[in-house]
């Protein structure tokens, strides 16, 4: 007989909870596992980007130099005047000059021209690292004579190769060199604006470098001393501000390159802790059935004197080690991915990435897993306390669930201010990361209430008379602990991303394709001066090609904005506080408006991009009354303009007032010339101008044809073929694209561990049933008929469910951000909904398959 | 003679939204130390809600329970729990031994979940008198039904405990395994001089206890320690 005292405060010993929590998980641990694989790619995903973040840091700091190839780097995107240019002359230790631009390049071979940019350099920039040529001494001996280096795609797609010429404004070069790498260029920027290196001494000779031309003025400089730089970026800085020079050293350079990278990574850390989301609503799903199965066990061992709290423990511990092995092998998983992200993101990258372990992405991983899996198995696990004993001995005892448990609410506080609270590290932003919650709750909220409303549809669109094998296929998607709302979110969600993202990329070509429809321009020919605008149109009409429109364009900058100069404003944007900011120096939103060269034009009517939203719109002044002006509304808003605002422009040395009559609201995705400061007639006619010309090339044979007869008649012409536009923006599409897929990947094969752990988790109740309808005598084909049904119909509604949100966000995407119509094609829409439904059937089928392997018997024995 | 369970006027009511249901109505007994009660009556007569009470599963609507002294309805859960662990034994019906664990493992956890030290040793003891230490590492699964409650009787010894509840120990098992079980139970009872706590239906088994208790309907309809009218 016992001691009769009793004993309350027993003392909880921990190695024997662990001990039972390790022969508990005994016959599961196989199917915990399961569970818990459903985080495993999510923190895969985020380990890979974690260490590719931290890697690209590195190698950021590591080769911030290659990235600049000079300490120093001034820039100016006007001509330097001589004083100016004289100083910047004797300043650094080692020097180099270049003027880029955007001009034709014209493969004499084949008569080929395309639009590059060009860079006339002068000296032995870059001073750090090297331009990767081929031979590689390219770099090092093309200024000697008339030469270019020649980017290597734009060599391979025009068939040209070492040796041969190309033709730039007036001059021909030989091509030393194919240009593998530039200091600081990614692939992505490459494919947009090839690079061609000319020497800077032949630039006059190609008659490019007049007026019209938007030249970016570069120096280079190399200083062997540090404190030396510092110094004459201070004794510069007055000199710069006047004169409207950027400067970029190595520093600048490197926050600037991680600061781009930033937005990279917050995207693939968002889109990796999507895919993890999806898995912890299959941990807490599946730790809510497992919960569930082990009720009677947890009743049992509350009768023998086991206390609430030590039963927590017990699957506490399990639940937390499971998470781990899970993190863990997620951890693993991710290291081996981040070795291939560099060649996925290669495109993006302007410097070479040597991929290292990062242990701190693996223990970020770690905790993340673990947190994560144990936030979201807690509201199951929480139940655990309220499992009566009584249970032991009456197996229909339901505990107290209508109470509600006030510390399932303080875990659901936690799980939303863990989900905030980790966007918010990977956005930066409060509002950003609110904004990412708001839309993750009207995903997963959107989700489950389609599944709620479908189930319930489902419900009601049975009919008595239906067969057998279909009422109970049906009635598989609402009966107690069914999976349908989790398994609809989970695969919901992944067909929204995929479909979505899908649909935008079509919107997106659809877009610049409508723009090549027939009554389009389709060639866009730039820096016409005025003498040559009348032979070019002669010229393009020989050629059979429309002369769509004939754009003037007058450049100017402005003095005064309401009579106060560019200083005196800068006076005001430091006195408002802005002065200690360096991203605002200079560059206060007043101080912006005087920036730059602006390119204007002047027209009696509006266009059909065009739409006047503020005052009035003025065709035309008379001679020697006040210019008016209409700015473009967002434009005006940058440089805090209004209606009746006074500016006073420097049209090449002229000053002309203008009063702004009105603000445009402009659709810049209409292929046409649009303007953000558009004068009235009557006022520019006279200044110095030059245009654009608008046509449209039926065949790719027409547009060579045509694109040699202008570069070799009128060199200082650029063109922009939308053939060429559309193939550029498909092969960028093409590579974002793929990043996008490959992220959307994990969101997808999660969605499918999810329904594979979720039919697994139902298992021994679907065996239960199973075996009970063999018993009764129902044949193996007409159990399948059942299972397929039913996952046939949850597959159905799941993809119908994620192709209609997806259709909903394109719909928003298109009308609201891209501002275009959205009318998605029937047939990969319905191959698309087949292919996620036979998915998730086939894995409902098989996965299904192991209950026809064992005798009605034996499970009969095992449940009795 | 010590009463270890003393039940006063006790009701059980389950609210639903609709209605109050009322599953026991005022019951009074006490049980002295070292007896063997039978409580019988037919399904539905509140024979296991009344089991529930009195081994502190749940707690009493109106009314107390007093177990060893002590009135249940003043302690907590936790408190409930440990009564049970030091004072209570169960055997039930479907024998409720944790799947995972093997024979040796199920009789040791009462054991140590008090702390004793040499658990395995107790339990080993335990299935031997019960005629089951070969089958020590088996789980349950690989028993049959008779081996089961039998190991089900070695854990609700091992914590020797004051009193003993059983609840239809024989309901799933076959006649000539239900005797031998049913003397086993009275055997290691005498042994261990506990009280023992039988629900069943089986009146033959019902008639081995020293006293009969027959519920119908929520109330006592019959003691055979009482004169009923």
């Amino acid at each position: 007989m016992s001691d009769t005292k009793l004993h309350f405060n027993r003392k909880t010993n921990y190695s024997w909870l662990f001990r039972m929590a390790w022969r508990d998980s005994r016959r599961n641990r196989s199917r915990l596992l399961l569970f818990i694989s459903s985080i495993i790619l999510g923190i895969a995903a985020l380990v890979a980007i974690y260490a590719f973040r931290d890697n690209l840091q590195r190698d950021i700091d590591e080769q911030a130099k290659e990235l600049t190839g000079a300490d120093l780097i001034i820039e100016s995107r006007k001509p330097v005047k001589g004083s100016t240019d004289a100083v910047l002359d004797t300043i650094g230790e080692r020097r180099a000059k270049e003027r880029s631009f955007a001009s034709m390049v014209y493969f004499l071979k084949n008569s080929a021209s395309r639009l590059i940019q060009v860079r006339a350099l002068e000296g032995a920039y870059p001073f750090y690292g090297e331009i990767g040529t081929s031979p590689a001494n390219a770099a090092s001996t093309f200024q000697q004579g008339r030469n270019a280096l020649v980017d290597q795609t734009l060599l391979m797609q025009y068939g040209a190769a070492v040796g041969d010429s190309i033709k730039i404004g007036a001059l021909n070069f030989a091509i030393a060199g194919s240009l593998e790498r530039v200091p600081g260029q990614s692939g992505i920027t490459s494919a947009v604006a090839p690079v061609v290196y000319i020497p800077l001494k032949y630039l006059e000779k190609t008659g490019l470098h007049k007026i019209g031309s938007r030249i970016t003025y570069r120096y280079y400089y190399k200083f062997y001393n540090d404190g030396l730089l510092t110094a004459t970026l201070k004794k510069l800085g007055p000199l710069m501000d006047k004169e409207g020079l950027d400067h970029e050293t190595v520093a600048t350079k490197k926050a600037g390159t991680g600061r781009a990278f930033n937005d990279l990574n917050r995207f693939l850390a968002l889109s990796g802790f999507v895919a993890l989301l999806l898995g912890c609503i299959g941990v807490g799903s599946s730790v809510q059935v497992y919960i569930k199965e082990k009720l009677s066990a947890i009743a049992t061992l509350r009768c023998l004197g086991m206390n609430a709290r030590e039963a927590f423990i017990i699957y506490l511990i399990q639940i937390v080690a499971v998470g781990f092995i899970g993190a863990l092998a997620g951890a693993a998983l991710g290291t081996l991915i981040q070795f291939g992200l560099p060649a996925l993101l290669a495109d993006f990258i302007p410097i070479e990435i040597q991929m290292r372990i990062s242990w701190s992405a693996i223990g970020q991983g770690l905790v993340l897993g673990v947190v994560i899996a144990l936030l979201f198995a807690l509201p199951s696990l929480l139940e655990v306390r309220r499992i009566s004993p009584l249970n032991a001995i009456r197996a229909s005892f339901e505990s107290s669930k209508s109470k509600s448990d006030p510390v399932s609410w303080v875990v659901y506080l936690f799980i939303i201010l863990f989900i905030y609270g980790f966007s918010y590290l990977q956005l930066g932003g409060w509002i950003e990361a609110l904004f990412f919650i708001a839309a993750i709750t009207v995903a997963f909220g959107s989700l489950y209430g389609l599944s709620k409303a479908m189930m319930w549809l489902t419900r009601k669109a049975m009919r008595p008379s239906m067969s057998y094998l279909w009422r109970q296929g049906f009635a598989n998607l609402y009966r107690p602990n069914n999976q349908t709302v989790m398994l609809i979110v989970a695969i919901g969600l992944s067909t929204t991303l995929i479909a979505l993202l899908y649909f935008v990329q079509v919107i997106l070509i659809n877009k610049v394709s409508f723009s090549s429809s027939k009554n389009q321009p389709n060639m866009v020919l730039f820096d016409i001066q005025s003498a040559q605008k009348e032979a070019l149109a002669t010229m393009t009409r020989q050629h059979q090609l429309p002369v769509m429109s004939q754009v003037p364009i007058v450049t100017m900058r402005i003095e005064e904005v309401n009579g106060k100069t560019a200083a005196e404003l800068a006076i005001a944007d430091s006195l408002a506080g802005k002065k200690d900011q360096p991203e605002q120096r200079g560059e206060g939103p007043q101080g912006r408006a005087f920036r730059g060269e602006i390119r204007a034009s002047y027209q009696q009517q509006l266009t059909s991009a065009e739409r006047v939203v503020a005052g009035q719109w003025t065709g035309s002044v008379k001679p020697g009354s006040t210019a008016i002006v209409s700015l473009e509304q967002q434009y005006a808003e940058r440089i805090h303009v209004n209606i009746g605002d006074t500016i006073l422009f420097n049209v090449q040395g002229m000053l002309i007032p203008a009063v702004v009559g009105s603000l445009r609201e402009v659709d810049w995705n209409r292929m046409q010339t649009n303007f953000r400061v558009v004068f009235s007639g009557g006022v520019l006619e006279k200044a110095p101008q030059f245009s654009v010309l608008m046509t449209r090339v039926p065949s790719k044979e027409a547009s060579a044809k045509y694109q040699a007869d202008v570069v070799n008649k009128f060199p200082n012409i650029s063109m922009i073929d939308l053939g060429l536009v559309l193939q550029v923006l498909d092969d960028l599409l093409g590579k974002i694209g793929f990043v996008i897929r490959f992220m959307a990947g994990f969101s997808m094969a999660t969605g499918w561990v999810v329904l594979l752990s979720a039919v697994m988790a139902s298992k021994g109740q679907r065996q239960k049933e199973t075996v009970l309808l063999r018993t009764l005598g129902a044949s193996r084909r007409q159990l399948n008929i059942i299972i397929a049904l039913e996952y046939l119909f949850l597959g159905m509604l799941a993809s119908a469910t994620g192709i209609v949100l997806a259709m909903a966000g394109a719909w928003a995407i298109a009308t609201f951000s891209l501002k275009a119509s959205f009318s998605p094609d029937v047939l990969p829409v319905i191959a698309f909904f087949i292919a996620v439904t036979l998915l998730v059937m086939l894995t409902g089928l098989y996965n299904s398959r192991k209950i026809f392997n064992h005798s009605p018997l034996e499970i009969l024995r095992k449940e009795s | 003679m010590k009463t270890i369970l003393d039940v006063r006027n006790v009701s059980k009511i389950y609210q639903s939204a609709a209605q109050a249901l009322t599953v026991l109505d005022q019951v009074s007994f006490s049980v002295t130390a070292g007896d063997t009660v039978a409580i019988t009556g037919p399904s539905g007569s509140g024979k296991t809600t009344l089991l529930g009470l009195c081994a502190g599963l749940d707690q009493a609507s109106n009314g107390t329970v007093a177990l060893n002294d002590m009135d249940l309805g003043v302690l907590s859960e936790d408190q409930r729990a440990a009564l049970r662990n030091q004072h209570v034994g169960f055997i039930f019906q479907n024998f409720q031994l944790l799947s995972t664990l093997t024979a040796l493992e199920n009789v040791m956890v009462p054991l140590e979940l008090r702390g004793i030290r040499n658990a395995g040793e107790q339990a080993m003891e335990l299935l031997d008198k019960v005629g089951l230490s070969a089958r020590a590492s088996h789980y349950p699964i690989q028993l049959s039904g008779g081996e089961q409650q039998r190991v089900s009787l070695a854990r609700a010894f091992s914590n020797q405990p004051d009193i003993l509840f059983a609840d239809e120990p024989t309901g799933n098992l076959d006649t000539e395994t239900s005797e031998k079980i049913v003397r086993l139970i009275f055997d290691l009872n005498k042994a261990a001089g506990t009280t023992l706590i039988i629900v069943t239906h089986d009146l033959e088994l019902a008639a081995k206890a020293n006293r009969t208790i027959k519920l119908k309907g929520g109330v006592i309809i019959s003691d055979s320690a009482v004169n009923y009218v």
